[in-house]
């Protein structure tokens, strides 16, 4: 790392986490201390600032759990238990992961079918297109419940209702930027293998494909972060018994904020690395385009 | 011009299994339907035939495309008012068919007719019918249980009982919680970014990480705030304040550093002072990035203040109403408190949009839509 860099990105940056981190020390000092002196400290007034800062910083049952109380819980329940323990965390990333995974797949794959219909059919496009932009403004997570039910009055229960929730909030960014991406190839483009008597089959292949594939991505990037809070919000009403979701649902239950934050801290965890494999994917699959 | 454009094959099909189904019963075991001249389904077989015929012989043009859509939906109608059948027999399911093709038909033939003046959006609106109709008629004649999928009337009906109930959850949801959390977020989001181009130290760590937080699933600060801001409306706002303002930040930043080398050396050759380059010459440029965080904003915003209520309300709201009727297996009044959350989402989302023609109106994207 050269000096340009650090100065530029990485000082900058460290500053503002650090910042940050100071800032909700102070906050949990502040918010807790009126519980602290109240359930916890000797009712008779002898304590220290020594003291009530440690104990504002480590209480059961606070009201902003300190930055270190959440990551201890979460290390507590990684080495702790099992993996197949209902209290390690790692259960629960992976069983909202895999779900929220299978949608995405699930979306993406409806979605580019649509995109490719929408992009051949001239009644798709302008009578299918509309809707699809349309309930882009509709917010489309209110429907969760009734899909749940759907489902599970027709014996369809466990990762599957997740992900079909999932695959609906992933498919409208995939299909608007595929259908984008698949006509952005410049008339000049098409029409030379127009002259090359390309079929559509392969103008598909050889010209459109590739040229959407820049719109792709960041389509894929909103998809997963999108169809990963889906999931979670599936996980709500079921009463579900694993998952991200579901944890954040019991530790509001029963008033348990450690248990909350750190379900928020694996979930946003879990959305940084799906984004980062997506970032990865789209990195690889370039590098071999520009290549070619 | 050529009277057989497309879809010949489909009106063909039509045209032969209406026949077909005219000699053939409409329910298993009735006798009391049968084909004379003023029985309804001799009627639906009629009009089936003549839109059919009507579109093998009409030329593509909106006039005639009309007349046939007309046609078609009247036999729509009837075979709908034909009510639930006990047990429809073949005639019956071949009639179904061919009102599909025909349908099918009305919605390409309108695709099809490139007419300048034909409002935007009014083949799409054409197909959205279509689909609502066959959803009230499948879902009648396979007598699918209401907690299952209620049909489109009876949700309309739902939405005209409960109007009152509907009216509070939108006073509850969006003129509490989404208008006044997303009136924060948003202006503190665009405020912060004005401050922060000042610091380009600050701008530079803040950036990668306000970025970070669109891949983080924000909404699940929801059962905290429930904790810290109660049970009402400013829990929900407060949500909204969290979700909104990131976007509002990066796209505010983004959008201030739009403007042209050639554009701001102008205002410094003017020896224009920061402030007034900010408001003549960086703000304006940077409205289109704005209004597509604000867009974007809309939308979050409803969500989270639906998903948030999933997690404690007042026995008032959208999402309160959403969850606590799907519990109890009402859902006609589940579907109307979405569609009131949709009809919302997607007034807000328009309103939005008349508000950035207005705003950015030099624009190259939107003058170039007036054209």
């Amino acid at each position: 790392m050269n000096t340009e860099t650090f100065r530029q990105h990485v000082l900058p940056v460290s500053v503002i986490v650090l910042a940050a981190i100071l800032f909700w020390y102070c906050l949990t000092i502040g918010l807790n201390a009126p519980g602290a002196i109240a359930r916890v400290l000797p009712k008779n007034g002898h304590w220290g600032y020594g003291d009530f800062v440690l104990t504002t910083l480590n209480m059961a049952r606070p009201v902003l759990p300190a930055p270190h109380q959440i990551l201890l819980d979460i290390w507590h329940s990684l080495t702790q238990w099992s993996l197949s323990s209902p209290r390690n965390l790692l259960l629960h990333t992976w069983v909202t992961a895999s779900a929220a995974l299978t949608g995405f797949s699930m979306g993406v794959v409806l979605g580019l079918l649509l995109a490719v219909c929408i992009v051949h059919s001239q009644t798709l496009d302008k009578a299918l297109l509309p809707w699809i932009v349309a309930s882009q403004t509709v917010p489309v997570l209110a429907i969760a419940p009734i899909v749940l039910i759907i489902l599970g009055s027709l014996g369809i229960t466990g990762l599957l209702p997740k992900a079909v929730i999932a695959m609906y909030l992933c498919f409208f960014p995939v299909t608007v930027a595929m259908v984008q991406g698949l006509r952005s190839p410049q008339k000049l483009e098409m029409e030379l293998l127009h002259t090359y008597a390309t079929g559509k089959l392969d103008t598909f292949w050889l010209l459109r494909l590739p040229a959407s594939l820049p719109f792709l991505f960041p389509a894929f990037r909103v998809a997963i972060a999108s169809g990963l809070v889906g999931t979670m919000v599936a996980e709500l009403p079921t009463g579900a018994q694993a998952g991200l979701g579901a944890r954040l649902l019991t530790g509001s239950y029963y008033g348990n904020t450690i248990q909350i934050w750190s379900a928020l801290v694996m979930a946003s965890l879990l959305g940084l690395l799906l984004t980062a494999l997506v970032s990865l994917l789209e990195r690889i699959v370039m590098r071999t385009r520009r290549t070619v | 011009m050529k009277p057989l454009h497309s879809g010949y094959l489909s009106l063909l099909l039509s045209l032969l299994m209406t026949g077909v189904a005219l000699t053939q019963p409409l329910q298993q075991t009735a006798t009391d339907i049968l084909w004379t001249v003023h029985s309804p389904a001799m009627m639906i077989g009629m009009t089936l035939l003549a839109a059919a015929l009507y579109a093998i012989w009409s030329p593509l043009a909106l006039f005639h495309s009309a007349v046939f859509t007309f046609l078609t939906a009247l036999a729509g109608l009837q075979l709908l008012r034909l009510g639930a059948l006990a047990q429809p027999a073949a005639g019956y399911w071949l009639l179904v068919l061919s009102l599909a093709l025909l349908a099918q038909l009305t919605v390409q033939r309108l695709a099809e007719a490139r007419l300048a003046h034909l409002p935007q959006g009014a083949v799409a609106a054409l197909f959205g019918g279509w689909l609502l109709y066959f959803w009230q008629l499948l879902v009648t004649v396979f007598a699918v249980p209401q907690v299952l999928l209620p049909t489109p009337l009876a949700i309309l009906q739902a939405i005209m009982d409960n109007a009152g109930l509907l009216a509070g959850d939108f006073v509850q949801t969006v003129l509490k919680s989404v208008v006044i959390g997303y009136l924060l977020g948003s202006g503190l989001g665009i405020l912060t970014g004005i401050l922060i181009e000042r610091f380009p130290f600050l701008q530079r760590g803040l950036l990668p990480l306000a970025n970070l937080t669109s891949t983080i699933p924000l909404v699940g600060v929801a059962p905290i705030a429930v904790m810290w801001f109660g049970f009402d409306w400013p829990s929900k706002a407060a949500v909204i304040v969290l979700v909104t303002f990131f976007p509002a930040l990066v796209s505010t930043l983004a959008g201030l550093q739009a403007t042209g080398k050639l554009e701001q050396e102008l205002m410094y050759s003017y020896a224009a002072s920061p402030r007034l380059t900010l408001l003549a010459l960086r703000l304006p440029a940077a409205m289109p990035f704005i209004f597509n965080a604000l867009k974007v904003n809309s939308t979050l915003a409803l969500i989270s203040a639906i998903v948030a209520e999933f997690f404690g309300s007042p026995t008032a709201g959208l999402g309160f109403r959403i969850s606590a009727e799907a519990a109890r297996m009402h859902m006609p009044v589940v579907w109307a408190a979405i569609v009131v959350a949709s009809l919302v989402g997607s007034g807000l989302y328009a309103l939005l949009v008349r508000l950035e023609r207005r705003v950015t109106f030099w624009h190259p994207a939107i003058r170039g839509h007036h054209r």
